[in-house]
Order: C-alpha cells, then sequence, then structure tokens
C-alpha cells in the first residue's frame, strides 16, 4: 500500500473539481447561477484536444514526443479562452436579455454535446476526438539526467515531481490567487456585492452588466480549463460529447462549500479522496476482504457528503440576488 | 356587421398573456430553425453533397419524410411520452420554487421497480394476469420515484438543505443502485444471455408484462406506439388541475412565489416542499416505467452507473420551453421529439444526426428570451398608443427614473 500513490490518485479526482466547483462560485457570486458548467466543460475539452492534435500533427512546441509540457500550458490557456467564449451565450441572455438562467443554462448544456459530436463527425469521422497527447511528468520525462535520478531515487522530490502533471501545481495557485482575489480586492469585492444587492451596488457607480459579465465569463474560463485538465489527467486526453457529469458534480461541490472557497477546496478534496478510493479499494486489505460490490463504494462518495451536510448544516452562504435579472430602477 | 364586434375581441386576444407567450415561442422557435439553416449553410462548405435547403425542409417535415412514415410517427409519440413525465416533474417542482435535477435518479429508480415486478413475475399466455402485473408495476414504479424524491424533499424541509446538491448526489446513488441490484446474484435469472448481448436485460416480451398498445403498434407499422401517450396526457392534464384548480396547487404555488409570506399566511411550507418533491419524484419514476415496460425496450443495466439517463435532463428542458405549464409540457415534449425524428433522415442529405439536437438547443436558448420577444410584440401591436403616452405621460405612478413606454406597459398588464 503505497500512500504517495493514494495522495497522487486523490489529487487527480480533486483538481477539476475543484476549479469548476469555483468557477461556479464566481459566477454565482455576481449574481449568475452558471447551471452551464457541464458545457463549458465539454466546450473547453473538446477544443484543448482538438489544438493538440493539430500540433502534434503537425510537430510544434517540440510536441513531437507527444509530452511536451509547453503543449500542455498553452492547450490550458486555449481551453480557458473556449469556456470563456461560450459562457458569453450564458451572459449575453441572462445580463442583456433578463432570460431565466436555468433555461439558459440547460441549453448551453444541450448545445455543447451537440456541437463536440457535429464537429466531430464532420471532420474527425468520429464522436470521439483522440489527441495521442499524454503529459504526465515522471523521472524519464526530464532531460536533465541528474534531475531525473534524484526524482528517481529522492522520495521527497519524487512526491513532487514523480507521476504528477504541472496542472495540479497551476490549478493550486490559481486558485488561491483568484480566491483571495475575490474576497480582498476592489474589483472583487464590487463583484460579490452585485450577487448580493445590485442596486445598491449601482448606488455607489458599480456597473452591474460589467461585473456580471466579469464574473460569468470568468466562470467560463475556469470551467473550459477544467475541462480540459479533467481530459488530460483522467481520458488520456481524449474528448466526447460528455465530461462524467463532473459539471453538475462541481456545483454540488460548490453548495456543499457553502459558496466559500476555502470549503469548496476542502470538499472537493473529501470527494476527491472518497472517489479515488471507490477505484483503489481492492488494494486495501481491509476493504477487499468485505464482501461488497464496486457500487458500494461508488456510492459511498455521494451518500456520506449527504451526511456532511446533515451533520453542519449551517446558514447559507448563497448570495442573495443569484438567479434575478438586474433591473435599474428597481427596488 | 359592426366592425368594432371584431375588433374588440381581437385587441383582447392580441394583450392576453397567453397570446403573447405563444406567439413569443413561436417567435424563438422561427429563429431558432433560421440559425440551424444558418449552421447547415455554413457547413454545406466543408461536406460534399450537403444540401442545406433540403435539411432546412426535413427539419420541418420532422418525421414525414422517412422512409416508413407510420413507424416513424409511432416511434416519435412513444419517445414523447417518458418525456412529458421528466417534464411534467421538473415542472410541478418548479411551481413551488424547488429545482428538481434528481430527475434522472427518479427516473432509474421507477424503472428499477418496474423492471423487478415486470420481470420476475411471468404471465406468458395468461393475458389478464399481464394487464394486472402491468399496472402494479407502475404503481410499485410510481411510489419508488416518490421515495426517491422525498429524499431531497425531506432534506430540504427538515435540514433546510439546498435541493439541487442533494438531488445531483441522489442521481448517482440512484444510478449505482441500479448496476448493482440488477448485477446482483439473486437477479442473474433476469440477464439476457442470448448472443451478443452483455449486461442487457431481458425484455417483457419474455414475461408478457408490456404495456398494452390496442394494437396501436400494428396501425403504425409495427412502431413502438402504445396507450402510454393517453395515461401521460391525462396525467398533464390532473397536474395542471391540481396546480390551478385545487387548494394544495395554490398553497403549492404561494409557496414558491414567496416561502415567507407563505408561511405567514399558514400555509405549512415543509408540507408543501415535501408534497412537490414527492410528486415531481413519482412523475419521474413514472416515465421510467412506461419507457423500459415496453415490449422490446431493453437496459444495458451494466452501464447505467457510468452515465445518467438523458430523459432527466431533457426534462428540463421540456420544462422550461412549456414555462412550466403542466399542459404545455405535452406539446414542448412533441416538439422536442419532432425534430429530433427529423435528425436520422438528416443523413440521407449529408447532414449527421446531430444537427437537429444544436437546433433544439438554439431553440431553447432562444427560449429564454420570452421577455425581450413579448416586448418587441408587445410594441408592433401598440405602435399608436405608445407615441399618445409618450405626448401626455402619466403622472399618477412611477419614479422619475421610468421611462414613459414603462408606465405604460405596466398599467396594460394589470388590467
Amino acid at each position: 500500500m503505497d500512500l504517495t500513490f493514494i495522495i497522487h490518485a486523490t489529487i487527480i479526482c480533486m483538481i477539476p473539481l475543484m476549479i469548476v466547483a469555483l468557477a461556479g462560485a464566481f459566477s454565482e457570486h455576481s449574481g449568475i447561477i452558471n447551471l452551464g458548467l457541464e458545457g463549458e466543460m465539454i466546450f473547453g475539452a473538446f477544443i484543448g484536444c482538438i489544438f493538440c492534435r493539430a500540433m502534434i500533427n503537425g510537430n510544434a512546441f517540440g510536441a513531437e514526443t507527444a509530452n511536451s509540457q509547453w503543449l500542455f500550458i498553452i492547450a490550458m490557456i486555449i481551453s480557458a479562452i473556449a469556456g470563456a467564449i461560450f459562457s458569453l451565450l450564458l451572459s449575453f441572455a441572462s445580463i442583456n436579455m433578463k432570460a431565466n438562467q436555468t433555461i439558459s443554462g440547460t441549453a448551453i448544456n444541450m448545445l455543447a454535446p451537440a456541437l463536440v459530436s457535429t464537429f466531430g463527425l464532420m471532420f474527425f469521422n468520429s464522436e470521439r476526438i483522440v489527441s495521442r497527447a499524454s503529459f504526465q511528468l515522471s523521472y524519464s520525462s526530464y532531460g536533465n539526467e541528474a534531475f531525473a535520478n534524484a526524482v528517481k531515487n529522492n522520495s521527497f522530490l519524487g512526491f513532487f515531481f514523480n507521476e504528477v502533471y504541472i496542472s495540479t501545481y497551476i490549478v493550486i495557485a490559481l486558485f488561491i490567487f483568484l480566491a483571495i482575489w475575490l474576497y480582498k480586492s476592489k474589483i472583487g469585492t464590487h463583484m460579490r456585492s452585485c450577487g448580493e444587492y445590485p442596486q445598491a451596488s449601482a448606488s455607489v457607480g458599480i456597473n452591474v452588466s460589467k461585473m456580471r459579465y466579469l464574473g460569468a465569463t470568468l466562470s467560463g474560463a475556469l470551467a473550459g480549463l477544467g475541462g480540459f485538465i479533467y481530459i488530460a489527467t483522467q481520458t488520456g486526453t481524449e474528448a466526447e460529447s460528455s465530461v462524467g457529469g463532473l459539471g453538475f458534480l462541481a456545483l454540488a461541490i460548490m453548495i456543499f462549500g457553502n459558496w466559500n472557497p476555502l470549503w469548496i477546496a476542502l470538499g472537493s478534496l473529501l470527494f476527491g479522496f472518497l472517489k479515488c478510493l471507490s477505484v483503489i479499494y481492492t488494494t486495501i486489505p481491509i476493504l477487499a476482504s468485505l464482501p461488497l460490490p464496486m457500487y458500494f463504494y461508488n456510492m459511498l462518495p455521494y451518500v456520506i457528503v449527504l451526511i456532511v451536510l446533515i451533520l453542519t448544516r449551517k446558514k447559507s452562504g448563497c448570495p442573495k440576488a443569484e438567479g434575478i435579472p438586474y433591473e435599474v430602477g428597481e427596488r | 356587421m359592426n366592425k368594432t364586434t371584431i375588433i374588440e375581441p381581437m385587441k383582447r386576444l392580441t394583450s392576453s398573456s397567453g397570446f403573447k407567450s405563444f406567439t413569443a415561442s413561436l417567435v424563438s422557435i422561427f429563429i431558432g430553425l433560421l440559425i440551424g439553416f444558418l449552421i447547415m449553410l455554413f457547413s454545406s462548405f466543408s461536406i460534399s453533397g450537403a444540401e442545406p435547403f433540403m435539411g432546412l425542409a426535413y427539419l420541418f417535415a420532422g418525421p414525414f419524410t422517412a422512409y416508413d412514415i407510420p413507424n416513424d410517427f409511432g416511434n416519435m409519440i412513444f419517445y414523447t411520452v417518458p418525456l412529458i413525465f421528466t417534464s411534467l416533474s421538473v415542472a410541478v417542482a418548479y411551481k413551488t420554487g424547488l429545482f428538481n435535477i434528481g430527475a434522472p435518479g427518479q427516473f432509474l429508480m421507477g424503472t428499477m421497480m418496474a423492471l423487478l415486478i415486470a420481470l420476475n413475475i411471468n404471465s406468458t399466455g395468461n393475458a389478464v394476469q399481464g394487464v394486472f402485473v402491468w399496472i402494479l408495476a407502475i404503481i410499485c414504479a410510481a411510489v419508488a420515484g416518490l421515495v426517491w424524491g422525498l429524499i431531497p424533499g425531506c432534506l430540504k424541509a427538515f435540514f433546510g438543505i439546498n435541493e439541487v446538491i442533494v438531488s445531483i448526489m441522489s442521481n448517482w446513488i440512484a444510478a449505482n443502485l441500479f448496476t448493482w441490484v440488477f448485477s446482483s446474484d439473486a437477479m442473474s435469472h433476469l440477464v439476457n444471455t442470448g448472443a451478443g448481448k452483455s449486461g442487457y436485460l431481458i425484455t417483457t416480451t419474455v414475461t408478457g408484462n408490456s404495456t398494452p398498445d390496442w394494437g396501436l403498434g400494428s396501425l403504425t407499422n409495427n412502431s413502438y406506439l402504445d396507450i402510454g401517450i393517453f395515461i401521460a396526457i391525462i396525467i398533464a392534464v390532473l397536474c395542471w388541475l391540481l396546480l390551478n384548480k385545487t387548494t394544495i396547487g395554490y398553497s403549492m404555488k404561494a409557496c414558491g412565489a414567496n416561502k415567507f409570506s407563505a408561511k405567514y399566511a399558514g400555509i405549512n411550507d415543509k408540507f408543501n416542499i415535501m408534497l412537490a418533491m414527492a410528486i415531481a419524484g413519482a412523475l419521474a419514476g413514472l416515465g421510467g416505467a412506461f419507457y423500459y415496460l415496453h415490449a422490446g425496450i431493453e437496459i444495458q443495466f451494466k452501464s447505467v452507473y457510468q452515465i445518467l439517463p438523458d430523459y432527466g435532463f431533457s426534462g428540463i428542458a421540456g420544462a422550461f420551453l412549456a414555462n412550466c405549464n403542466p399542459i404545455a409540457c405535452i406539446f414542448s415534449a412533441l416538439f422536442i421529439r419532432y425534430i429530433n425524428a427529423s435528425g436520422t433522415n438528416l443523413v440521407s442529405v449529408g447532414y449527421n444526426r446531430y444537427f437537429a439536437d444544436i437546433i433544439i438547443a438554439v431553440i431553447i436558448y432562444l427560449a429564454g428570451f420570452t421577455t425581450f420577444f413579448q416586448n418587441v410584440i408587445w410594441r408592433l401591436f401598440k405602435k399608436k398608443k405608445i407615441k399618445k403616452a409618450v405626448e401626455t405621460p402619466p403622472i399618477e405612478k412611477g419614479g422619475p427614473d421610468k421611462m414613459p413606454e414603462d408606465i405604460d406597459v405596466k398599467k396594460e398588464e394589470n388590467k
């Protein structure tokens, strides 16, 4: 039983969930319910995957080895941009058209898989797009031989640099930065005020529409990034018309975390651990000896989250004005 | 004939809110089809042999361009039935202020219960018993869905936990439970061991407990059409009556409009939340039962735990396209399936079947713009009145930040 392996598996389950849950929180704090997280993830993953495929076929970014970290970073940026652009559909509907945000989100969730399947069939003759890219860092992938040996033999260095993804560190840094930015910066505070009481924000000169556009677009970017990280770390960089319900799960984790980044991070850690337990339980002697099927361990994360919710019910941190279109002059 | 006798009812009709939302829906459908046509036009440059105009015609024709029209039409109606049920499920919950995203889980629990009963009791050769077992299966499916819907309902009512998170969690619990139950040793006799089948259950054809079809199937060239559609319509009407003509429905809607004032008026909000989720769950469970109890519809239980059924989430679209009106849910579900039915026919003019899905998504996206479209339509009808209002702005209502037009709109709506 290898503790390092369990931690790495937990992190792989946790990272996409964490960043997409933060995406949901950003949007809701600005006053827009982003039900389209799933669709934005699918779209971001799809664009990122196409980009990787094109780059590998064109031998760009030293990608001929199909394991270029530069390609990974640029693909992450591209998928974030794709998610942001896709989320403009939601922002336009809910800010300019004052549409019901639930229906716009649902439409986005239906549109993204349809687009992916359509273009997949049109250009790649398959609903599933394969990119041949794999971005895992292991000791064999480092050019510097001394460093590679150190990573191989030193368990401390190995923990951080062997069989990990660079996305993990990027997401953790981004998460901390954005969480602090949302609560401490001027724009972040303005944005949150638009989710609580937009009329009051407007009265002190804050442009509510702009703030909501910012929140929803950032949310889309993070969701697109999360979608691409999900396919890059969990499905072998193959995009299809589904991300396994991860978008809705992230929405649930966001509510579980009471719309607060710190609790979101802890919630996704708990969920990621339980989720990875359902994959690796056969390697743990005590659990493997129990006469329980795989489905029991699959169910476990969801049941435990519900139990934790019942035990820790507290005042809801839900932004008060979320889901309500902003009308100028309404009191 | 007096001129005013025609104009007055026309005026009343055009200013009613039902007419406005209906025309707004028509506008969104029209623009959706137009955008769909543009997408087909642009993608025809990269598909050899694609014909955008034929594609548009096929979209309009729905199931009526197939090689076997009666069969396609019957199947379209059959696939509409579970969608009506899940749409009703979402709509009833939404009228009570709850967002039932748990329809997939309730759908699966209903399916599970219905199949457990209908596949375990063998009534081959005994038509009367078959009907009774079928009724029992349907009732048990509704109860199973009801219980599954009560989970978020109770947690919301007693612990104040957001129903969305509980619904999402209970969806995946249901999906895993489904595969667990049917892959257990006790249920191994229900697994289809035929050649080329892996992880499928036997169907109700084997046990003779399938949904009666009163000859509708053979009438439509052996399509899946059965009596489910009639029951779906009856239940939709019952839902409408419940919401609009009964005290219970009124208190449910009052809870949805404002929980606090409903509580203040003496309405038991906890009871209404639980009741709404129970009804929503039962409806979604019925959807699952009516789909999988049909003879010949098989389910691959081995993969259920990996992906949630599509019907649950389409129900959200169906409900909101209908503006959460139970009667309108019938038509919105029919409309979605009508466009869906054209998907397979689009292949013959060079487009793959997902083009239909894109167009449905665009129409549902535009359905959110009803407020905008209603204002545009209103302006077209009332151009003269606006001009009048601008000349002499009424001063008795509204603050300085309100435009004269807005005041006029509000007054018209209040009438």
